[in-house]
């Protein structure tokens, strides 16, 4: 039976008193399932018999003081290389890709240019370019020309990973509304104007998230030069196992990796899912 | 001020201007209506250049076009336009969006850029937003923006395409109130509407287009009242039926 319409609005819901079990119930049996399966996983670990095994090769606390320092000392140099290369790359592909997206005829050789060396570089693999470059170029004793192994490795990387950047970029740029370069055309800017102030900063911001992800690829990718030499953390740590026969040198260098890879990756989640939530927005005001 | 001849047009192998005349004199407003695809867009976006005709010439204040006396920009600072969607820049606030192409192409300072751009801002009632964001700003507010923005140049001929046609209904009075101000400063101005109303009220002549071919153009009153050709009839018709005249 439907109730007669009262004559005044019916009272607001009672509020209760603070609800204990709702407020903390959730997150205690979260902790416990937690610890208890990672305890039981633990547990089945250790009491392996091999485990003091792997203890001793892997997790030596001893030997992973003693190899910290040059460990470290790599790393400062997969920073230094990885920094360098990043700020290489975002202006190199930037080149290609502007190369790549004029418009008329005259620009064809260029933009057929572009097209096959991202072709090239994107299908090859990064560490036959490190080690074909690294060995490569110095072995050929050309005067004038650098003859460090980090140099051409460095290049090697540059050039590989500016193939996918200036693919990001490219699509970036096509991203843009084609209703924003005729505006840019119509208030009489130049073709190059067009691109730097109309349609190069929306791109960018385009490019953003995809941007993140390679950073985060590079730092670890830097690693690779340690096959021609480089004293990165990756060799230290290897230097260091080849003279000890103890791999917690290379669990060090993990470690390092992950401190500075971790945050980035949140990073750029975060800023993948900014992006996300300002173009669902902007999709709904259309 | 315009003179149009046979301009033709095709888009691949079909054909969206078939042989247009048009002549626009100094001060007058031209309204361009017809069904979607009958080539209005396509029209007004030769007479800037932003799309090349096949055939046929334009010519303001008797040189055409192409002229290369223009210089690169002369022909974008005599003729502006504003478009459906607005097309501002996102990334700008509405001050860098009008003082861009004068700062750029036009080579003013900055001060005094930005002094023209909030004397036309206020003429429109716009001046208070002048440090927004385009997403800032309502539907009617940002195409006010984009109108100041065509402006800043001090063109003497403005292309309007349906520049009300994303609007919410409530909003387009206040564009419509901007441009009729603008007439009366004695813009010569070549609109394309769906606002039959503001066409009735506005134009000096209107013209209807169908298949790339303008069918009639007469003042609004005789277009409106008295249609002499078939499909403007047709046309009519049909709005008035759709309720939308
Ligand atoms: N860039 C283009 N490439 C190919 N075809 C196009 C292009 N622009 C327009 N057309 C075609 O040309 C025809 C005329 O288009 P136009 O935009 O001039 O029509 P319109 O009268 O402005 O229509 P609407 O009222 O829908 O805006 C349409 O059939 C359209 O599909
Ligand atoms: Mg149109």
């Amino acid at each position: 039976m439907i109730p007669d319409q009262p004559t005044t609005p019916p009272p607001p819901p009672r509020r209760r008193g603070f609800d204990w079990r709702r407020a903390f119930l959730p997150g205690l049996i979260s902790a416990a399932s937690i610890l208890a399966v990672f305890g039981t996983l633990t547990w089945l670990i250790t009491q392996n018999e091999n485990w003091p095994r792997i203890q001793r090769q892997f997790f030596s606390v001893d030997h992973m003081l003693a190899a910290l320092p040059r460990v470290a000392q790599g790393f400062l140099t997969n920073l230094q290389v990885w920094l360098i290369a990043m700020a290489c790359i975002a202006l190199w592909a930037l080149v290609l890709a502007v190369v790549r997206s004029l418009r008329g005829p005259w620009f064809a050789p260029f933009r057929l240019m572009v097209m096959l060396y991202v072709d090239i570089f994107r299908g090859l693999p990064a560490l036959l370019l490190v080690i074909l470059f690294g060995f490569g170029i110095p072995a050929l004793r050309i005067a004038g020309l650098p003859s460090s192994g980090l140099f051409w490795g460095g290049v090697a990387m540059v050039l590989s990973y500016s193939a996918y950047v200036c693919e990001i970029y490219r699509s970036g740029i096509d991203a843009v509304h084609e209703g924003q370069r005729s505006a840019a055309r119509a208030l009489g800017l130049n073709e190059g104007q067009v691109m730097l102030y109309a349609i190069l900063p929306q791109a960018l911001r385009n490019a953003v998230p995809s941007l993140m992800n390679i950073v985060v690829a590079l730092q670890k990718d830097v690693a690779l030069l340690s096959v021609i030499g480089v004293r990165d953390a990756v060799r230290e740590a290897q230097i260091y196992t080849a003279s000890t026969f103890n791999y917690s040198s290379l669990v060090v260098a993990a470690l390092l990796f992950l401190l500075a890879t971790i945050p980035m990756a949140r990073l750029a989640d975060w800023i993948t899912h900014r992006d996300r939530k300002r173009r669902l927005q902007m999709a709904e005001e259309t | 001020m315009i003179e149009i001849r046979a301009l033709t047009k095709y888009f691949g192998s079909s054909l969206v201007l078939d042989r247009v005349d048009l002549d626009v004199a100094r001060h007058e407003v031209v309204c361009l209506i017809g069904a979607s695809g009958s080539g209005k867009s396509t029209l007004l976006r030769c007479i800037n250049r932003l799309i090349e005709p096949d055939w046929g010439e334009i010519r303001i204040d008797g040189r055409t076009v192409t002229d290369p006396g223009w210089g690169r920009t002369g022909l974008q600072q005599r003729v502006g336009i504003v478009f459906q969607s607005y097309n501002l820049f996102p990334h700008m606030r509405v001050i860098d969006n009008i003082t861009l192409a004068p700062r750029k192409v036009l080579r003013q300072s900055r001060a005094q850029a930005e002094e023209q751009a909030l004397e036309t801002l206020a003429l429109f009632g716009m001046e208070r937003f002048a440090r927004a964001y385009p997403e800032q700003l309502s539907g009617g507010q940002q195409q006010r923006v984009a109108l100041a923005r065509a402006l800043a140049g001090q063109p003497e001929v403005l292309l309007l395409d349906e520049v009300t046609a994303a609007l919410d209904p409530e909003l387009v009075g206040e564009v419509m109130e901007a441009i009729r101000s603008l007439k009366a400063r004695g813009l010569t101005m070549v609109i394309v509407t769906h606002e039959m109303g503001f066409a009735r009220d506005l134009a000096d002549r209107v013209c209807f287009l169908d298949g790339g071919r303008i069918v009639e153009e007469a003042a609004p009153a005789q277009l409106f009242n008295a249609p002499e050709h078939p499909r403007t009839r047709q046309f009519l018709e049909r709005l008035l039926e759709g309720g939308r005249l």
